[in-house]
């Protein structure tokens, strides 16, 4: 009923606001806006971006207005979105998928004076940088637990789209539980969507159909980890701690952290020296990592999770360090070598022990 | 046990034509109404909400702008679904006839990306609308010929288009300099809609292009087709009393062809506006299910080309607004929506009332009673 007697309220004072102008100026707050694929309750990846919104709120209080816009379709509609969002006064512009890196770069033409921070792409201009996330890190770990965890030999992965991004999570994972038992498997679902909970849950009793015990995904939603938890097997999280979704089939979340560099962003531009270089962090600049990991794995994975999480941590160790093979069984990379960033971001093809054709 | 209800409705034997005209304008006004209602819910001052959502999106020639290029595909598309539904024919398959009209033109840019010239533009049109057409065309022949359902063959097919066009960006077609993300190269100028600003000032920094001509012609075509032509009324026999059509001794099959093949074209022919014009390339998420909304908007428009021009204004301007809602008051993108929702709801309910009035059921044991 408050409710009612609020809007009757705000109908009798109406007239006068129709009039006024929507915006005040009170103190001048950096306005910083974000551009999210998925709905912010989607548990992963847009949920993790907020959280990191909200991180930056809270480190610097009312220095920062900030705007979201959710479940921006990645076709013409988000150059739209992202043009408005340049019009009313935003000086720093985060859009964070991958399909909106043209819509971007579009914009960013037409508005020199506002700082577009893209992520996941990789075209830049002088105001538009590339963020991403080194989340084939924390997937490796997340592999070697599976890798002891598994008593099929058979992984699953559920996978939006066959772009470098996903197709090195998928080879890391892999690499992580081979590094275990040599003799592992694992299998690819392709769904073509970031965000789909029916599709994801589709998927993911595909892979367990298929004989698949522990699965992990590149999806936005928690949907692949509560499909293990109602069949009986095991699942990661992704992109955000998903433990609460299904604690009887969590291992452990492989999530992202945007909330330092989004902080780092806005004191810099605050400064007056907006931070233009790219940034691809990882585990090290704890951009993300593996969390949450279940008391019930066996002690020896706990142990070799722990000492190659600090090797990572530290610099010591690489993912993609030789050997590598293909899963044609051709040699991708000599022993002892590392992958380049650039080779990383390209990577098109699996590595040895994932099942199938890369899509083409 | 069926559920027995204190009313029933009983069909109106002559539905008033005047209150059929008049039901869309009831269903937006009580959108309206309702969302007023609920802007207060979600704490916000509802004339304010409404500002924001309804007018301040098309307060500007960039936000005016914005609209036409949002509702012309989605007029496009529905007017060439109007001429089938007219007959009956259903076809729900438009979003897949458009990624072929997409398809077909992209073909053609990529071809001739390096030596284009005047005539690459008029010759994508052409091969869109004829992409679309071919596509619809299965539907059309299994209909024609085998007597399927072409709700579940068109709608089908959609798919199929869908993976046709990921295996072409991320396959033959994907741009060599892509990192192997899914799309094709950005096509060359002479393989784009000029954008309207290049002629008039008063323009600067809008998208229109060139391509809302195509609707602004196919408008009154379509009225002229289906509402003077001969064909149209044949369509129209055919959809309202098929014995009489077919005493008439109008070809079923001609029908099917006719309805099928002018909507894949209508629809190829958006897929060709949307790549190369505010997209300029071809990729794996281009379209924001045009093909799908367009059926709304047939709907709402009662299949009347006029009609449908308003509405799909009308649902460029629910899209808009939903976008402006979020940006200017924080609310949740849901709320666009909900509006979607209530128009329809709104709409088929004035329907119902209009072709049938509700009359009071006897209860059940007053009958035993008696």
């Amino acid at each position: 009923m408050k409710t009612w007697k609020h809007a009757a309220a705000s109908l009798a004072g109406a007239a006068a606001l129709l009039a006024a102008p929507l915006i005040s100026h009170a103190a001048e707050p950096l306005k910083m806006a974000w551009v999210y694929v998925g709905p912010v309750g989607d548990g992963g990846w847009t949920y993790a971006h907020d959280l990191g919104r909200k991180a930056a709120m809270k480190a610097l209080g009312d220095k920062i207005s900030t705007t979201i816009v959710e479940s921006v379709p990645e076709g013409a509609d988000s150059e739209r979105v992202i043009r408005d969002l340049a019009a009313k006064g935003n000086k720093i512009i985060f859009t964070t998928s991958f399909g909106y890196m043209e819509p971007t770069l579009k914009v960013a033409k037409a508005f020199p004076k506002v700082d577009f921070y893209h992520a996941t792409g990789f075209k830049s201009d002088k105001n538009v940088t590339i963020y991403n996330s080194r989340m084939y890190e924390p997937a490796y770990l997340a592999g070697i637990i599976a890798g002891h965890v598994s008593k099929k030999g058979i992984l699953g992965f559920v996978a939006s789209f066959p772009i470098p991004e996903v197709v090195r999570n998928i080879n890391a994972y892999t690499m992580g539980a081979r590094s275990v038992n040599p003799k592992i498997t694992t299998k690819v679902v392709w769904v073509n969507t970031w965000y789909d909970p029916g599709k994801e849950r589709q998927a993911a009793e595909a892979l367990i159909g298929q004989g698949a015990d522990v699965l992990l995904q590149n999806t936005d939603s928690s949907a692949v980890l509560q499909t293990a938890q109602d069949k009986g097997v095991n699942a990661f999280g992704w992109d955000s701690d998903m433990t609460a979704y299904a604690p009887k089939a969590h291992l452990g979340s492989a999530i992202e952290i945007w909330g330092g560099y989004y902080t780092k962003v806005a004191e810099a531009a605050i400064a007056g020296k907006p931070l233009k270089t790219t940034v691809w962090g990882g585990m090290k600049d704890g951009m993300n990592d593996l969390v949450s990991i279940s008391p019930n794995i066996p002690a020896a994975a706990k142990a070799v999770v722990a000492e190659k999480a600090a090797a990572i941590k530290s610099g010591k160790v690489q993912v993609f360090t030789g050997p590598i093979k293909g899963s044609d069984g051709s040699i991708k990379l000599a022993a002892g070598k590392t992958l380049t960033d650039k080779e990383i971001d390209s990577v098109n093809y699996y590595v040895e022990g994932v099942e199938g054709q890369l899509p083409k | 046990m069926p559920l027995r209800l204190p009313f029933r409705l009983i069909p109106r034997a002559q539905p008033s034509q005047r209150m059929l005209l008049i039901a869309p304008l009831l269903a937006v006004t009580l959108t309206l109404v309702v969302g007023l209602g609920i802007f207060a819910a979600l704490g916000q001052n509802p004339l304010v909400a409404f500002r924001v959502f309804f007018i301040d999106p098309v307060s500007d020639i960039n936000g005016v702008s914005e609209l036409l290029l949002k509702a012309s595909p989605l007029c496009l598309i529905a007017l060439g679904l109007a001429i089938g539904f007219r007959a009956n024919i259903w076809n729900i398959g438009a979003e897949g006839q458009m990624y072929l009209g997409g398809i077909f033109a992209t073909g053609l840019a990529i071809h001739f990306h390096e030596n284009g010239g005047p005539w690459l533009l008029p010759a994508m049109i052409l091969a869109g609308a004829v992409g679309g057409a071919l596509w619809a065309s299965i539907t059309a022949f299994l209909r024609a010929q085998l007597r399927t359902n072409e709700i579940l063959v068109s709608l089908m097919l959609t798919y199929v288009a869908d993976l046709l066009v990921k295996y072409l960006v991320y396959g033959p077609w994907q741009d060599p300099q892509s990192n192997n993300f899914p799309f094709t190269v950005s096509f060359s100028d002479d393989a784009l809609f000029p954008v309207l600003m290049n002629w008039w000032d008063w323009l600067e920094g809008t998208r229109i292009n060139l391509s809302l001509l195509i609707t602004v012609v196919a408008v009154p075509l379509a009225w002229l087709f289906m509402d003077k032509s001969f064909v149209g009324f044949q369509l129209s026999v055919a959809g309202l009393a098929p014995a009489a059509a077919r005493y008439a001794g109008f070809s079923e099959k001609r029908m099917v062809w006719i309805a099928l093949l002018i909507g894949g074209a209508a629809a190829g022919l958006a897929g060709v506006t949307e790549v190369a014009g505010p997209i300029g390339q071809l990729n794996d998420r281009w379209t924001p299910g045009y093909g799908f909304t367009a059926i709304i908007v047939a709907a709402l428009g009662r299949l009347n080309a006029f009609g449908i021009v308003l509405a799909a204004l009308l649902m460029a301007l629910l899209y808009l607004g939903g976008e402006a809602a979020q940006i200017s008051l924080q609310l949740p993108k849901a709320i666009s929506q909900v509006f979607q929702g209530l128009l329809l709801m709104f709409l088929l309910g004035c329907d119902v009332l209009v072709n049938y009035r509700v009359a009071r059921r006897m209860p059940a044991n007053a009958l035993v009673n008696a």
